[in-house]
């Protein structure tokens, strides 16, 4: 390691102020500090400092979307499988390979795209590199389709980290969720590709070698469709074995990753407990008034259907986009899984209600922290002797 | 006694190097260092000039915003150097000890005799009213207001803090005539806080004409903004005075025996002093012959005061004026390799991101590292959970960096100061300045009030 650390040194005036590649100082600053964390030290107000920093917080929260990604990867494969070849007795590895050559590509894209931006606006505005993006460049393709164009990738990418982040000031600052903003991005503008039967399973948009009667439908859009008696068994659902976004299918490995969140304490427990609140008042509320089969689906089965789970777990629980008071995250989190089962239901259009829901829910988490704020402030007016 | 008032939100942070609960007397210093910079929204004007003789009680220099109040010498010597920094502020002025102190005489009395003229009269003339700081802003008190109440935390909960029983013992009398003093000075209550958790010590549960309050939890349990937002919170226009235990004595024995006796003890802490232990001291000292072969190898950070809010100093440095805590630990000044990535059994967190949380009871021996860059804020509610006022110190924080006034009176500026967020400092992932910035507000109030 002491070579390395070496080898930057003498290597790093060229990247500073007058050097050679001084363009590229905040590139080559993000990665000396991936490496190596800096030499940094106090020099005013406390002495010592806690040992967590951005870098350790995103890295958790990468860390739980693995086990959701590692199933996304292997249900891609396991898909196709069943879509063109139901007899094939594939193993897991071969099943994860085919997999793998899917989303793989999807991952690197996304990266490569996001990190790219981030680098040049952080080299314009003379910041260092946030991490931020660690995250959503993984968000992205997990809750993209696995046979998404690779362009599509990229340019829903670009508009969520240009127009969803950095022209609010970047990392921090931004108003969305960026990776709702890529998803929601694409949705409208190529619904082609983001929505129906056809898209969830490699290779069913170009028909070839399909299996007879093999739909490929979510079992939300069966739902919306009316076609409830052939959804998946609750135990298909709770484990993902369904047609879906790459890494929204399996509940149990989102919620492997919840509990990361919750035990390292880097997801919020109070949004995550009150989105599913939410969701569960609205459920009961439909199944009362229930006219149609989905409005009669037990309310905790939408717990387990479409982007429910991921987006309370992953989404929702955002720091930046979402609530920042206590209370206000119980509202904000409310709010959202109260909306995204209304969506989903009542809204034939819109059957992932999740997303919609809590890009709404961004919009509004300033307003609802403004109230909250509000009432502290009052509170010590009201303390004061009426002098006024 | 009142009903224990129960805090928490906070932190204790495990630091090793306490000091051993013995107290020796320290080797006189040679040198003593009096500094402007430990006053708030100081514009110093120098009294006593370079090779001037003064004794102790003699005043050194005053702040031309307030100059009724001046800062006295702790002993009696040469002034030897003022040392001026940028635009030639004043920084220190360093005076050369006689070895046999001579006293300024300021007249015994006792002060339940005296009206409140003559208490205030006696307390500027000695200096001693620089011991007596309010709330808001944390400037010097104004002799001329009347405040609310007087807030003295009998107890101190920051990192490796001297024990405040041992520090007091044997000094009930002169506490008790400090008290006095104070109460001639308001027409509200002298709150007296302790430590439920053990028992105080006789010189503060005996002290008569107080309001006794017992305060339990973590830091900053201990610290009076914490304290006087519990039980008697400032709003827009009040003023409450706080005076720390041992000024309260030192002003005790002024009016005892007329003279300004400077002793007093500190702890000296830090994971790098190879005896930690308390001194008996004369407020002023350089801290080198309580260092010098005392402390390990490396290169060192010594701190007058605890880690979260103390001053860098040097090996050779002074002692602040309001400190009872020399802290001396490792600079941090390495490369680490990807240290965010490790799994870190012994990287200490307040949070739980790092494996260290599998092992509460380690103390860890930290340094000056700032562990990371500093970012924009993405992190939430961590502030909240070591900040135990009904505040909301995020929201606080952004009103003063876009300076505005109004937000920040609405959001409680007037009950906080700097060492309210030391601990939301230190856990902060984003590494913001904290501490500058609530000084910057401040400053800004002030200017604004003026």
């Amino acid at each position: 390691m002491k070579a390395l650390r070496r080898y930057i040194d003498k290597i790093k005036p060229h990247f500073e102020k007058g050097g050679k590649y001084e363009k590229l100082q905040s590139t080559f600053e993000a990665f000396e500090t991936l490496l190596f964390v800096p030499n940094k030290v106090t020099t005013q107000g406390t002495h010592i400092r806690d040992s967590v920093d951005m870098k350790r917080t995103m890295s958790i929260v990468v860390f739980a979307l693995v086990p959701a990604l590692l199933f996304g990867i292997w249900n891609a494969g396991y898909q196709e499988m069943l879509a063109t070849n139901p007899q094939m007795q594939a193993t897991i590895p071969e099943l994860f390979w085919e997999g793998l050559k899917l989303v793989l590509p999807i991952i690197v894209v996304s990266y490569v795209t996001g990190l790219a931006i981030e680098f040049i606006f952080a080299q314009v505005r003379g910041h260092e590199v946030n991490e931020g993006f660690l995250v959503s460049g993984m968000l992205i393709p997990l809750v993209l389709p696995v046979d998404i164009p690779l362009w599509m990738v990229a340019t829903g990418t670009a508009f969520a980290v240009i127009f969803g982040k950095e022209v609010f000031g970047g990392t921090g600052m931004n108003i969305l969720n960026p990776a709702l903003t890529a998803r929601a991005f694409l949705f409208f503008a190529y619904p082609a590709y983001m929505s129906g039967n056809e898209v969830w399973i490699h290779g069913l948009m170009n028909g070839e070698g399909v299996v007879d009667g093999f739909s490929g439908a979510t079992p939300l859009s069966m739902a919306a469709e009316g076609n409830v008696q052939n959804l998946p068994t609750v135990n298909e659902m709770f484990m993902g074995l369904i047609p879906g976004s790459i890494g929204e299918t399996s509940v149990i490995a989102i919620l492997i990753g919840a509990l990361i969140l919750l035990i390292t304490g880097v997801g919020s427990w109070r949004i995550m407990l009150s989105t599913v609140v939410g969701a569960l008042v609205m459920g009961f509320l439909l199944n009362i008034f229930a006219v149609n089969p989905f409005m009669e689906i037990p309310a905790w089965q939408h717990l387990i259907m479409g982007g429910f789970a991921f987006g309370a777990v992953f989404m929702a629980t955002d720091p930046v986009s979402g609530a920042q008071t206590k209370r206000g995250k119980y509202i904000y989190g409310f709010l959202i899984g109260f909306l995204a089962i209304l969506i989903r239901v009542v809204n034939p259009a819109y059957p992932e209600g999740v997303m919609l829901a809590i890009l709404l829910m961004n919009v509004f988490a300033p307003l609802i922290d403004h109230y909250v704020v509000e009432s502290n402030i009052k509170k010590r007016l009201k303390r004061a002797p009426s002098s006024s | 006694m009142s009903k224990v008032i129960n805090i928490k939100r906070g932190l204790d942070i495990p630091l090793s190097g306490e000091a051993e609960k013995v107290v020796k007397t320290a080797e006189p210093s040679r040198y003593y260092g009096i500094k402007p910079i430990d006053f708030q929204n100081m514009r110093t004007k120098l009294l006593a000039r370079e090779g001037e003789r003064v004794k102790a009680g003699s005043p050194l220099f005053y702040n031309k915003l307030q100059s009724d109040v001046q800062q006295p010498s702790p002993v009696s010597g040469k002034v030897v150097e003022v040392k001026r920094g940028e635009r030639r502020k004043i920084l220190e002025v360093v005076i050369e000890a006689d070895s046999q102190i001579e006293y300024e005489e300021f007249g015994t009395a006792e002060p339940k005799d005296l009206s409140r003229d003559e208490v205030v009269d006696k307390l500027l003339k000695s200096g001693l009213w620089s011991f007596i700081r309010q709330r808001p802003y944390s400037i010097l008190a104004n002799p001329q207001d009347d405040p609310k109440s007087i807030f003295i935390s009998a107890f101190n909960t920051a990192p490796l803090a001297p024990d405040n029983d041992l520090v007091v013992k044997g000094e009930k009398d002169n506490f008790q005539r400090g008290i006095d003093v104070l109460s001639k000075l308001t027409s509200g209550t002298i709150h007296l806080n302790v430590n439920a958790d053990f028992p105080p010590s006789e010189v503060i549960t005996k002290a008569k004409g107080v309001q006794l309050n017992q305060f339990k939890g973590p830091h900053p349990a201990g610290n009076v903004g914490v304290q006087i937002n519990k039980l008697d919170p400032i709003n827009k226009g009040d003023v409450v005075w706080y005076v720390y235990p041992q000024d309260i004595i030192t002003i005790g024995k002024l009016f005892e025996k007329g003279i300004y006796d400077a002793s007093k003890v500190i702890a000296l802490t830090g994971s790098e002093v190879l005896k930690p232990l308390y001194y008996r001291v004369l407020r002023g000292m350089s801290i080198d012959p309580l260092v010098k072969d005392n402390v390990k190898e490396g290169e060192l950070r010594y701190i007058s005061g605890d880690v979260l809010t103390g001053k860098k100093i040097s090996s050779e440095g002074y002692l602040g004026f309001f400190d009872d805590q020399v802290t001396v630990i490792p600079e941090g000044n390495y490369y680490e390799f990807m240290g965010w990535a490790k799994p870190g059994f012994n990287k200490y967190s307040a949070g739980r991101t790092f494996l260290s949380a599998l092992r509460p009871n380690k103390k860890y021996r930290l340094d000056t590292n700032l562990h990371g860059g500093e970012r924009a804020y993405v992190v939430t509610g961590e502030y909240e959970k070591v900040f135990p006022m009904d505040i909301y110190p995020v929201q606080l924080i952004k009103a003063i960096i876009i300076e505005d006034i109004e937000l920040m009176e609405k959001l409680g500026i007037y009950e906080v100061d700097e060492e309210d967020f030391a601990l939301p400092e230190f856990v902060c992932t984003s590494k913001t300045p904290v501490q500058s910035i609530v000084r910057k507000g401040l400053n800004l109030m002030l200017q604004e009030m003026s």
